[in-house]
């Protein structure tokens, strides 16, 4: 058991060292660095770029940049944003609260809808309720987030008249204007985490109907409140890794590779794979700890 | 050795049975999509959906009323009409033609990733089950490592990489059959290796035959099932991530009519003004991923024995 946790511990490094590899690689390969993309068309002299690519140890050869860059992780350091020059951690703090806020309300919102509706289509297997549960989860699932965002725009202008202000509010300052410019983001995103925990729900109240599975269960030592948990938590599990790989730090990302920000992408991309590989380990585990089979072999 | 494992049969023999089986297995096959089409209307529907979708693309030149591409600005932003079913853009072009040409720029890019994902997953993963240890060991590393990687960071530096255009849909696939490959690879290997220990793999051995004949001709079609489930569920998926980078403006680029395209610039930016700009392509996304996710879930339920009804 505790060889089996160590082994799982240890399989995690060499899956970061490939994303830090990879994202290493392929960022260089693609063409023009920050600072070509910042003096691209104005007649800059090659001596000024020369002398900025040095300041930021864009001159170095790339084995050293990536030695330099481990030396810094090895710290905990994730350096410094070459686009704007303030720490890393900082760009990540600065959106982490509003990412957080908004994954927790959606999350809130997705399994109280999820959760009764997934039971009710497993128990009504096959029925007319069954299935317009599942259009509304499919449906949830084919909907691309951005445009049920736009539509919910677009809808409270056109019958209320009213557009979510543009300013951000904090919680902390004002509860009430905050929640009423969150709720729009929770609900677009919510209603997608709902469509794929409804269907996770349904899928383990059936198992757990099939009497036969449920038996084989027993008989493998696991309690059918064990099937019910186990499926339970990767459910809570899945909505929290797709929080982490879309909202405010996918916009971050997505900013950083348009001017070739190499730290801060570096470090977003280490973090949302760590993020993900953490919560796998934890999946791994949940697992070993809840089933006797992985227990004792 | 093969005489034994392969008595020989008189030709005639040999035609008679091959034409048993497969009159049998075209009468299954009809069997299957019949119950298919009785016992799961949603399914049914979604299948409907697919087959609409196809037929618009095949027929995208008849369908559309005008040139998708060409700019009249005698027409620019008008509402739904007669005249344009869907109203124009801001550049006057037909909204309506540019949704039909879009399903083909939707079901290439969708297609193909999905095919080329699930097939490269496929054989990674029976690869992988069939030598085990060390080969094993190293593909779902790397498996491990694609799977956490982002998405947007693969399909920014493959556009960037490669180049961007009109042209360079190829793209946009390769872009977007990076994150399928390893998911399928998970699964195909976790069904794999059930079969490898079976004993007729152990006999198929014991005839002489070759790890690539054993992992292609013995392990393979066993694991077609989970094959064809993935590769109708990630189609949509394809889909929705073709319109979803595109809309980030790192898909397909203009003039191609690419429903997400649609969605990115004219589509927010008039809004109130233009509402069916906003619309119209976001259906028809919302549509084709519903239509693919729809029939890949009751195949998945008519295939899989577990979730059948008693």
């Amino acid at each position: 058991m505790r060889r089996y946790v160590a082994g799982r511990l240890l399989l995690m490094i060499p899956t970061l060292v490939g994303v830090a590899i990879l994202t290493f690689v392929i960022m260089r390969a693609v063409p023009g660095d920050i600072v070509a993309l910042k003096y691209a068309g104005s007649p800059v002299p090659q001596s000024v770029i020369d002398d900025e690519r040095h300041q930021l140890g864009l001159d170095k050869p790339m084995w050293a940049q990536f030695t330099d860059w481990m030396g810094e992780i090895a710290h905990f350091d994730l350096g410094t944003s070459l686009w704007t020059g303030h720490p890393v951690v900082e760009e990540i703090l600065v959106r982490f609260p509003l990412s957080l806020e908004l994954a927790i309300i959606a999350t809130l919102l997705a399994i109280t809808i999820a959760i009764p509706l997934g039971v009710l289509a497993a128990v009504r297997q096959d029925t007319w309720t069954d299935y317009a549960i599942r259009l509304f989860s499919i449906g949830g699932l084919a909907m691309p987030s951005f445009w049920i965002g736009l539509l919910m725009v677009l809808a409270t202008i056109t019958f209320f008249g009213w557009a979510p202000p543009l300013v951000f509010t904090a919680i902390t300052d004002d509860p009430i204007a905050n929640l009423s410019q969150m709720v729009l983001p929770a609900l677009s995103v919510g209603y997608r985490y709902s469509a794929v925990s409804m269907r996770m729900t349904r899928s383990t109240v059936l198992e757990v109907l099939r009497e036969d599975y449920v038996r084989t269960a027993r008989a493998k030592g696991v309690s059918d409140s064990i099937v019910v948990l186990r499926h339970a938590l990767r459910n809570g599990l899945v909505v929290t890794e797709q929080v982490f790989n879309l909202n405010g730090i996918g916009k971050l990302l997505v900013d950083a590779v348009a001017h070739r920000d190499y730290t801060l992408i570096q470090a977003l991309v280490l973090l949302l794979a760590s993020v993900f590989v953490l919560i796998n380990f934890v999946v791994d585990m949940a697992y070993v700890v809840l089933d006797p089979r992985i227990r004792y072999s | 050795m093969t005489e034994l494992a392969r008595p020989a049969v008189r030709d005639a023999d040999d035609t008679a049975r091959r034409r048993y089986l497969e009159s049998t297995g075209r009468r299954r096959f009809v069997r299957f999509w019949r119950e298919f089409v009785r016992r799961r209307p949603l399914g049914t529907a979604g299948a409907v959906l697919i087959i609409v979708m196809l037929l618009t693309a095949a027929f995208a030149d008849r369908i559309a009323p005008y040139d998708p591409v060409e700019i009249r600005f005698s027409d620019l932003l008008q509402g739904p009409s007669f005249q344009h079913l869907l109203g124009t853009d801001p550049f006057g072009r037909d909204v309506f033609s540019r949704i039909v040409y879009g399903s083909r720029t939707a079901l290439l890019v969708g297609f193909s990733a999905s095919f080329v994902g699930c097939t490269l997953g496929l054989v990674l993963g029976v690869v992988g089950a069939y030598f085990g240890g060390k080969v094993d060991q190293l593909v779902q590393r790397l498996m491990d490592v694609l799977l956490s990687f982002p998405l947007i960071v693969i399909a920014i530096a493959v556009v960037a990489a490669l180049g961007t255009g009109e042209d360079k849909i190829a793209n946009v696939i390769a872009a977007i059959t990076v994150p399928i490959i390893p998911r399928v690879a998970r699964v195909v290997r976790s069904s794999a290796l059930s079969i490898v220990n079976m004993p007729y793999i152990e006999a198929t051995r014991a005839v002489g035959s070759g790890a690539v004949r054993i992992m292609f001709r013995h392990i393979a079609p066993n694991v077609f099932a989970p094959y064809l489930i993935m590769l109708t569920a990630f189609l949509g998926q394809a889909i929705l991530l073709e319109a979803s980078l595109s809309f980030l403006g790192l898909g397909v680029f203009e003039p191609t009519p690419s429903w997400g395209l649609m969605l990115r610039g004219a589509g927010m930016q008039f809004l109130e003004q233009a509402p069916w700009l906003a619309i119209a392509p976001g259906v028809a996304i919302s549509l084709a991923v519903f239509g693919f996710n729809l029939f890949g879930d009751s195949l998945r339920d008519a295939l899989d024995p577990r979730l059948r009804t008693a």
